[in-house]
């Protein structure tokens, strides 16, 4: 029973220790935005290694995504003869669920990892030391640059993926489900309102953060070796796939809760 | 110049460095050798403030290294890793003019490009290896870039980590000679970490060894080969046998 006791005790103070850690990480963070220098050129390099570079991937995915709802609103609305709300539902579906978390997990499988494995393997080879003997602060130059960027980029990569998400459940609603085009446009056009848009760019913003925030702090604790840098990777995309779809929730039931 | 009391570090149950007593003078370079494992690249890391100590005391020029604003501290350093630690993302350029290219002693590019290749010359590369990335380059021409970096902006105070681990016995001396003639030209004051003796010869004024996390001998190379101390002994002539102990 004393074992058990001093287990839990155990688990319970790593686990404030990690909480503490990862909370003063992010102050650090913050705290280096008001805090000359800033590296321009590490911030234009993450822009487009974490924008530019992950629209293919965005965007096969959302078009994808989208083919698929209007496929499946379609079948299990014609249960009760509901087959007309295709285009709103795949806009609305898109737009404040779909498009923002599923850019956010593949942001967090394409970037956080890239980013922990790359920062990881920075401090195993002493790239981290190097810089903080060459006068550079490893927070400001590595992750102020990706978190801002990512905070910054994903509202967009959000946008583009909820359009390109509604452009392929509007292909295949009026290829293959016999949808007039000019109809489902007008239905989609007339049911998303500004809330939802600003809800999906939102959350685009926080999913970025966290995706970014993960990849910079696994990879700047991960251990040494080989081994250090895989679980780096692996621990960063798990928690900021987990921490992606509990900020949905939260922000959701901010959003659209009443 | 640089002088450390007391030091002591230790990594959970590892108790690496116990009180580490050392001064290096102004100018000199001063050769730390001991075994793996005795805490060498921990002390250099101690000083730049990499690790922090457990408790002692560093002084630079008699100043508390604690005291001392970090970034006009660090602007006095320069090191040379034992990997070279060379930016991966970056060309050899922009690896040796890191420093030049941001921060307090920013400069135009054009400048800090033309430096870096003044200074890549220095280390006997050619400019054509500027604009490489550090992975195109062998192991022998990594060191020499990391040289270059090390000594890019001219600081007053170089660390070299194990310059010659993983390199052939002539390019081993290639970078030894570098070494020293670059503090002599520079006037540096060097602390070079290694457990190659062709290095200590080559490159120390002051020879200082570390065992079982303290500073055991310390003396001018020339004292070194007829040290009374049996770990000196052991160590600068390979022996299995002796005080130290092996596991065979």
């Amino acid at each position: 029973m004393l074992r058990l006791v001093a287990r839990l005790g155990a688990a319970t103070l790593t686990l404030l220790a990690a909480t503490g850690r990862f909370a003063i990480f992010i102050g650090e963070t913050i705290s280096h935005l008001v805090r000359p220098p800033f590296y321009v050129g590490e911030f234009r390099h993450a822009l487009l290694q974490i924008g530019y570079f992950s629209l293919p991937v965005v965007g096969l995915t959302a078009f994808f995504t989208g083919g698929a709802l209007a496929l499946q609103i379609y079948s299990g609305g014609s249960r009760f003869s509901a087959e007309a709300v295709v285009p709103q539902i795949v806009a609305i579906g898109m737009v404040r669920e779909l498009g923002p978390v599923l850019v956010g997990l593949m942001i967090a499988a394409r970037v956080t990892s890239s980013i922990a494995a790359e920062i990881a393997t920075m401090k195993v080879t002493e790239q981290i030391d190097a810089l903080v003997t060459l006068s550079t602060h490893p927070m400001k130059y590595l992750t102020l640059p990706r978190v801002l960027a990512a905070t910054l980029v994903m509202p967009l990569l959000v946008g583009i993926g909820d359009v390109i998400g509604i452009l392929g459940g509007f292909v295949i609603s009026t290829q293959r489900l016999g949808f007039n085009t000019t109809s489902y446009l007008q239905n989609t056009a007339d049911f998303l309102e500004f809330h939802d848009i600003a809800s999906s760019l939102a959350k685009g913003a926080v999913f970025g953060f966290v995706a970014a925030l993960m990849g910079c702090y696994y990879g700047m604790h991960s251990d040494r070796g080989a081994m250090g840098v895989g679980r780096a990777t692996k621990s960063s995309v798990v928690a900021a796939a987990v921490l992606i779809l509990a900020a949905n929730f939260l922000l959701t039931e901010a959003f659209f809760s009443a | 110049m640089i002088t450390l009391t007391g030091v002591k570090k230790s990594f959970g149950s590892n108790h690496v460095l116990r009180g580490v007593d050392l001064h290096v003078g102004k100018g000199q370079s001063m050769v730390v050798i001991g075994g793996s494992g005795t805490g060498k690249s921990v002390l250099i890391k101690c000083i730049l403030g990499l690790v922090k100590p457990d408790a002692g005391i560093i002084t630079v020029d008699e100043t508390d290294v604690t005291r001392l604003p970090r970034e006009a501290f660090l602007a006095r350093f320069g090191m040379l890793f034992q990997g070279g630690a060379l930016f991966d993302s970056l060309p050899v350029w922009q690896n040796v003019a890191f420093r030049l290219l941001r921060g307090s002693l920013a400069r135009p590019w054009p400048e800090a490009r033309s430096i870096a290749i003044e200074k890549l010359g220095r280390v006997g590369l050619q400019p054509d290896v500027a604009d490489r990335l550090p992975a195109e380059l062998s192991g022998g021409m990594q060191k020499r870039v990391g040289l270059a970096r090390a000594i890019c902006a001219e600081p007053e105070i170089i660390f070299f980590d194990e310059p010659t681990t993983g390199l052939d016995p002539i390019m081993a001396g290639v970078i030894n000679d570098l070494i020293r003639e670059i503090v002599t030209e520079m006037g540096a004051t060097a602390i070079t970490i290694t457990h190659d003796m062709t290095s200590v010869r080559a490159i120390a004024d002051q020879v200082a060894m570390i065992h079982a996390g303290k500073i055991r001998w310390t003396g001018p190379i020339k004292e070194m080969d007829t040290s009374p101390d049996p770990y000196v002994d052991q160590f600068i002539h390979g022996r299995a046998e002796g005080p130290i102990e092996t596991i065979r």
